[in-house]
C-alpha cells in the first residue's frame, strides 16, 4: 500500500530497512574507504577477543628494566615502571572497545527514542523534548564530561555513565527531523487507524524505517565517543589500574615519556586512538551512501523503485 | 522578531541548565569525594567553608532555600573562593586572556580555511582538489587533539627542538611589549595553536561545500554568470557569500568542541590558561573553581551562538519570519 508513495519519495523507507544489510555489505566492499575502515575495525576486534596471540608478556608485570627504549624484546620499548608498552597497547585494546561499544549503543538509543517521540508525538512534547535536545547541543561537552567525572569514583562505570549523559542530543536531533518528515505517511495513519499504541508505532513501525541513519549515527557517534573517552582519561579522570589507551597516555603524559626519550609509550596509545577513530569514521562512508540518495548512482536508484 | 525570542529563551534556559548542573552535582556526590573537597578546604577560610557545607547539605538549610541563594549569588556574581583563598572570578579572568588568544585566534583561522576549502571544493566539483581536500581535513577532524598535539611536540619540540615545549613564555621572562617578547608568546603558541587549527579546520568544510552547492544553481548566479561578470567575483561575491550563512550558526555550535579540544591542549602544552586551570582545579578537588568554569564555559557558547544569530536575522530576511 505504501509503496508508491515509497518510489516518489526519498529514500529511507520500510522496504529500504530489510535490505539495508545486504546492500551496506555491497557498499562496503565496493567503496575502498569503507573497506579500510572495517579492516581496521576488524582487527582491533581480533586483538580485543585475543591479546595474548600477539602480545603474550603480561601487560602489568613491571618486571623489566625501566624506561628502555624499543628493542626486539620489547618493540615499543617499557614504561617508567618497566611494562611493556607494546602489551599494554595490545591488551588496552579489549576494554577501549568495549567501552566505546557501550557507550555509543546506549547513546544511540537515548537519541532514538528522544528525537522519534519527538517528532512523532508532536506539540507540547515536541516543543519540550527540542529544547531539551538544544539545551544539551549548546552545554560544552568536554566541560560538562570533567565535571561530572571528576565527582564520581574514576573507573569504567563512571566513564560509561558520563559520556552516556553527554553524548546522544547531536543524533536526536537528526532522529527528530527524519521522524518528522515520515510522520504523515501512509503506513502511520494506518497504524493510528488501527489503534496501536504510541511506543508499539515508534519501536516497530517508526524505528525500522530508519535503520540506515540509526546506523549512520552510531558511527559518527563512536568517532566522538573514541575521542572524548580517551580525552577525559588523558586529563587523569580515569583509573589508571584500567588498561585502556587514554590511561596509558596519562601516565606517558606523567612521566614526560616523549622528552624522556620513550616517545612510543605516548605515542602508541595515541596512534591507536587516531586509528580506531579514523576506522569508524571511513565505515561512516559508506552508510553515508546509503542514506543520502544524491551520492548514489542514478540509474540504479530508478531501477530500485520500479520493481 | 519571533525568531529572535525563541533563542533568547533558549539562552535564559540554557543558563539556567548550567545553573542547575553546578548546583546539583555537589549534591549528588559520593560522600568520600565530598569529603575530599572539605578537606582541602579547611583552613582557607571559615566563610568558604561554610558556603561550602551548604552546598554539601551538611548545613541546615532547606534544599529549596539553598537553591534560591545558590541562583542568586550567582546571579549577583558571588562564586566563592578557591581552593587558594582567592576569589574565583579573579581566578578565571587572570587566566582568560590566554585562552580567548589561543582559541579565538585558532578557531578564526581554522574557519577561514575549512570556509575556502569548502567553497573552492564546490566550485570545482569533481576536480582533483574536490576529491581530495574535503575527505582528508574530514578524516583529520575525527583525529583526536591531544595526538596531533603528541605528534607536534615529538616533530617540532623533541626531535628538532625548532619550537619551545610548554607554557605561555620562557621561564623568568617580564611580561612587556617588546617585540622580543611578543615573539617569545607567539614562539609558544604555535604548536597549541597549529594542533587547534589542524583538528578544527574540517569541521566545517562539509558543510560549505554542501551549502556552496546549492547556491551555485540559484538563478541569481546563473544571472550573475549572464551578465558576464567575472568568475571569481562570482564565486565569493555570489555563490559564496550567500552558502556561508548557514555556516555561522554552525560556527557558534562548534565552539564548545573546539574549547573542549583547547583544554586537552592547554593542559598538553602546559599552556596556563583556563584549560589548563581546570585542570589543576580537578586534581585539586576545587569545587567552586569547577563550578565556576564550567558556567564561563558555557556562557562563552551561549554568547557566540546569540551573536550568531543576530548576524544572520540581520543578514537574511528569511529567518526573521521563520
Amino acid at each position: 500500500m505504501a509503496i508508491p508513495d515509497i518510489a516518489i519519495n526519498d529514500s529511507i523507507t520500510d522496504v529500504e530497512a530489510t535490505r539495508a544489510p545486504r546492500r551496506f555489505l555491497r557498499a562496503v566492499l565496493g567503496n575502498r574507504k569503507a573497506m579500510v575502515g572495517a579492516v581496521i575495525l576488524l582487527v582491533m576486534a581480533f586483538l580485543a577477543a585475543f591479546p595474548g596471540l600477539v602480545a603474550p608478556d603480561d601487560p602489568q608485570a613491571a618486571v623489566y628494566a625501566q624506561n628502555a627504549g624499543p628493542s626486539s624484546a620489547h618493540l615499543l620499548g617499557t614504561t617508567q615502571l618497566g611494562q611493556d608498552v607494546f602489551s599494554q597497547l595490545i591488551w588496552s585494546t579489549r576494554l577501549t572497545l568495549i567501552v566505546t561499544l557501550i557507550v555509543t549503543a546506549i547513546a544511540t538509543f537515548l537519541s532514538t527514542i528522544i528525537g522519534v517521540t519527538s517528532a512523532y508525538v508532536g506539540g507540547v512534547t515536541d516543543r519540550v523534548l527540542t529544547v531539551f535536545i538544544d539545551v544539551f547541543l549548546i552545554l560544552p561537552v568536554l566541560p560538562l564530561l570533567i565535571l561530572l567525572a571528576a565527582y564520581l569514583p574514576p573507573g569504567v562505570t563512571s566513564l560509561v555513565v558520563v559520556l552516556c549523559i553527554t553524548s546522544w542530543a547531536f543524533q536526536a536531533r537528526q532522529l527528530r527531523s527524519q521522524g518528522l518528515s515520515i510522520r504523515n505517511r501512509d503506513f502511520l495513519v494506518a497504524a493510528r487507524a488501527r489503534g496501536e499504541r504510541g511506543i508499539y508505532i515508534i519501536l516497530v513501525e517508526i524505528v525500522p524505517t530508519m535503520t540506515s541513519l540509526i546506523a549512520a549515527s552510531f558511527l559518527s557517534l563512536a568517532v566522538y565517543v573514541v575521542g572524548f573517552a580517551a580525552s577525559l582519561q588523558f586529563l587523569g579522570l580515569g583509573n589508571t589500574s584500567e588498561l585502556m589507551w587514554g590511561t596509558m597516555l596519562y601516565n606517558a603524559q606523567q612521566a614526560s615519556a616523549l622528552e624522556a626519550g620513550n616517545a612510543w609509550w605516548a605515542l602508541g596509545p595515541g596512534f591507536a586512538v587516531a586509528l580506531l577513530g579514523a576506522g569508524f569514521a571511513l565505515l561512516n562512508y559508506a552508510f553515508d551512501e546509503i542514506g543520502n540518495p544524491a551520492l548514489r548512482p542514478v540509474r540504479r536508484r530508478r531501477g530500485r523503485s520500479s520493481a | 522578531m519571533r525568531y529572535l525570542a525563541r533563542r533568547g529563551g533558549l539562552f535564559l534556559i540554557t543558563l539556567w541548565a548550567a545553573l542547575t548542573v553546578n548546583f546539583v552535582i555537589p549534591r549528588v556526590m559520593p560522600g568520600n569525594e565530598a569529603s575530599a573537597v572539605l578537606a582541602t578546604f579547611k583552613g582557607v577560610n571559615p566563610a568558604a567553608l561554610h558556603a561550602l557545607q551548604i552546598e554539601f547539605g551538611t548545613a541546615h538549610e532547606s534544599l529549596l532555600a539553598s537553591y534560591f541563594h545558590y541562583l542568586g549569588n550567582c546571579l549577583t556574581g558571588q562564586f566563592g573562593v578557591t581552593a587558594d583563598g582567592v576569589p574565583v572570578m579573579s581566578e578565571i579572568t587572570s587566566k582568560l586572556p590566554w585562552t580567548l588568544g589561543l582559541v579565538g585566534v585558532t578557531t578564526v583561522i581554522a574557519f577561514v580555511i575549512g570556509t575556502f576549502a569548502g567553497m573552492a571544493s564546490a566550485w570545482w566539483r569533481g576536480s582533483r582538489l574536490d576529491t581530495i581536500l574535503p575527505p582528508t581535513l574530514f578524516i583529520v577532524s575525527s583525529v583526536p587533539v591531544f595526538f596531533v598535539g603528541l605528534l607536534l611536540i615529538y616533530v617540532f619540540a623533541v626531535r628538532l627542538n625548532w619550537l619551545p615545549l610548554g607554557s605561555n613564555y620562557s621561564y623568568g621572562a617580564t611580561p612587556t611589549l617588546s617585540l622580543s617578547f611578543i615573539w617569545d608568546v607567539l614562539k609558544h603558541a604555535i604548536l597549541p595553536g597549529l594542533s587547534l587549527v589542524i583538528v578544527t579546520a574540517g569541521l566545517w568544510v562539509y558543510s560549505m561545500r554542501n551549502n556552496m552547492i546549492t547556491t551555485i544553481s540559484e538563478d541569481y548566479v546563473k544571472t550573475a554568470r549572464a551578465k558576464g561578470l567575472p568568475s571569481r567575483q562570482i564565486m565569493l561575491g555570489y555563490a559564496g557569500r550567500n552558502a556561508i550563512l548557514p555556516n555561522l550558526t554552525g560556527f557558534a555550535m562548534q565552539l564548545g568542541y573546539v574549547l573542549g579540544g583547547a583544554i586537552v591542549i592547554e593542559y598538553l602544552f602546559s599552556y596556563p590558561g583556563l584549560g589548563y586551570l581546570f585542570y589543576t582545579a580537578t586534581t585539586d578537588h576545587d569545587l567552586p573553581l569547577m563550578q565556576g568554569l564550567f558556567l564561563v564555559y558555557t556562557l562563552a557558547v551561549l554568547i557566540c551562538v546569540l551573536i550568531a544569530d543576530l548576524v544572520t536575522a540581520v543578514l537574511d530576511p528569511r529567518t526573521r519570519d521563520a
